[in-house]
């Protein structure tokens, strides 16, 4: 299913993200890949269909211990999926760690199904336990849709997850000598044609936090937020983050507790 | 024995809040100890800094003289053309290398044929809408600042080693990081410095 929107070139996507008309070799080419995008859209964003496969997944029975994860808690009491990522990342007494959506749901996995995390943590992305991933992460941001950012930063443990994920922002390394602060820290900028939110601000966070995870039409996937910062690490030129790993929580709390306030629009829908 | 008590409390007292942050520090360096792996070519030591890395990694700029060490260290750094010639290359092809944002990443499979991204951060050609903006606009570069041997030796600089002139500078070290050889940046130079380059031809 989820590969139905391959044919969209980036030709296709370069001209409508720039809306610049970009060259007229590729407004040519691409007026009738643009048409038969608008009428995708028209049905709805393309994520509609992880988020149904998620809402399955979600009800049913699987893992050594063959449970279900409706009695998942996502930090608003058990089974409770409306609003739940809005809210996300937290602090959970019940692990004693600060967990994003995704290594809260490997948290329910493991505990409610018996699914070993390593499943997920080794896995590529969009195959296997990572692809399961993806459609529950669909579904249950989809069920945020609307709803204001509301990061609880009273827990000293998200304090320190905040200091050290605004380290992480700052930290360069490796040859091309990046940091996140390089493409995310001024106004008003971009790279190519694509626009780069300033993540130090409540404005540009909450557009760029508040709006994955999305459904990425240049390569016809849903992509979690884990997948996003892996892929901004991996044109940072730095080593690759583990999945779920702290780093990977620490910018999330960064980024959200400054998105405070503002308005989750998730799936986002991405070029 | 009381006195040596006292002072060191006192010595522990002063500098409670530096010992808080060297402990936050630490505490930071074994979470990106523990959060990064090698992936094919990008090795996990990508993740221990240079010393001007770290000194660059903060939200405030380092000082003016922190700056001037850093520029003055790096500017030893840079190779200047073995053969004397900086306009052997040919600005077709510095064209592609600055087009091209290959390179490097743990998807590459090897670290040569790598591209620059200069069109990531610069306007260059009068040509290409299809620019950054995080660097200022190099279009009529050579028109502008000439093709007189001091704009052709900084030009060489900036593009060998960006931070022996702007210590913290956002773009890459493309000579001393290996990430361009000697003979790609000398078509980079033809492509900024040629007249008939679309940098410098409408
Ligand atoms: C070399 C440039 C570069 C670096 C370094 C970089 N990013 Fe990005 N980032 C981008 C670009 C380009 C996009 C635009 C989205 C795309 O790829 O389609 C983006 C998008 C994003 C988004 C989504 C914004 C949106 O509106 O869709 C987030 C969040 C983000 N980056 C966070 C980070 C974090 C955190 C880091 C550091 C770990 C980082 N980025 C490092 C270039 C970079
Ligand atoms: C990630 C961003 C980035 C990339 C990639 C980049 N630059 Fe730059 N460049 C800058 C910035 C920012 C400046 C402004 C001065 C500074 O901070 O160093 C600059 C300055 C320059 C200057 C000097 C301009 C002046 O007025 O003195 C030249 C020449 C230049 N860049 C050439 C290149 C070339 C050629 C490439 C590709 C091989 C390249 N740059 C890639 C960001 C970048």
């Amino acid at each position: 299913m989820r590969q139905g929107n391959k044919y969209l070139t980036l030709a296709t996507l370069l001209a409508m993200a720039g809306g610049m008309g970009s060259t007229a070799a590729l407004a040519d080419k691409s007026t009738d890949e643009i048409a038969k995008y608008r009428q995708m859209i028209a049905d709805g964003n393309p994520s509609e269909l992880s988020a149904a496969q998620g809402e399955e997944l979600w009800k049913t029975k699987r893992g050594p211990k063959n449970a279900s994860l409706e009695q998942c808690d996502l930090g608003l009491g058990a089974g409770i999926v409306k609003g739940a990522s809005a809210q996300l990342p937290r602090f959970f007494k019940d692990t004693g760690k600060v967990q994003d959506l995704e290594t809260r749901l490997m948290t329910c996995m493991e505990t409610l199904q018996g699914i070993d995390p390593k499943t997920v943590v080794n896995e590529k992305w969009l195959k296997g336990e990572r692809d399961t991933m993806a459609s529950l992460v669909a579904y249950i941001v989809t069920e945020s849709n609307g709803e204001k950012i509301n990061i609880d930063m009273k827990p000293a443990e998200m304090k320190k997850m905040y200091e050290l994920g605004k380290m992480a922002f700052y930290y360069r390394s490796g040859p091309m000598d990046f940091a996140c602060s390089t493409c995310h820290a001024d106004t008003n900028k971009r790279i190519r044609l694509q626009d780069l939110p300033d993540l130090r601000s409540q404005k540009g966070a909450a557009a760029g936090w508040g709006s994955w995870p999305a459904y990425r039409v240049s390569s016809g996937q849903f992509w979690t937020m884990q997948h996003r910062l892996n892929d901004c690490y991996r044109q940072q030129r730095t080593a690759e983050p583990i999945y779920g790993s702290d780093v990977t929580i620490a910018l999330s709390v960064y980024m959200a507790s400054t998105a405070n306030g503002g308005t989750v629009l998730t799936p986002g829908l991405k070029r | 024995m009381k006195k040596i008590g006292i002072i060191a409390a006192l010595v522990v007292a002063s500098s409670g809040a530096f010992a808080a942050d060297e402990a936050l520090y630490t505490e930071f360096k074994e979470m990106m100890d523990r959060s990064f792996k090698t992936t094919g070519i990008a090795a996990k030591h990508r993740m221990y800094q240079l010393d001007f890395q770290k000194e660059c990694s903060s939200e405030k700029s380092p000082s003016a003289k922190a700056l001037k060490a850093i520029e003055a260290d790096q500017l030893k750094t840079i190779r200047y053309p073995a053969d004397g010639k900086y306009s052997s290359g040919n600005w077709k092809e510095g064209e592609k290398i600055a087009l091209s944002g290959r390179g490097l990443t743990w998807t590459d499979p090897t670290p040569d044929n790598n591209g620059g991204g200069c069109y990531n951060c610069h306007q260059m050609s009068h040509k290409e809408i299809s620019y950054g903006t995080i660097g200022p606009s190099l279009a009529d570069w050579g028109n502008i600042r000439g093709s007189g041997a001091d704009n052709v030796k900084y030009t060489w600089g900036k593009i060998y080693n960006a931070k022996a002139f702007n210590g913290c500078s956002n773009m890459p070290r493309n000579g001393d990081s290996g990430i361009l050889t000697e003979q790609q940046m000398k078509h980079l130079m033809a492509y900024l410095l040629d007249p008939e380059s679309p940098v410098n031809k409408k």
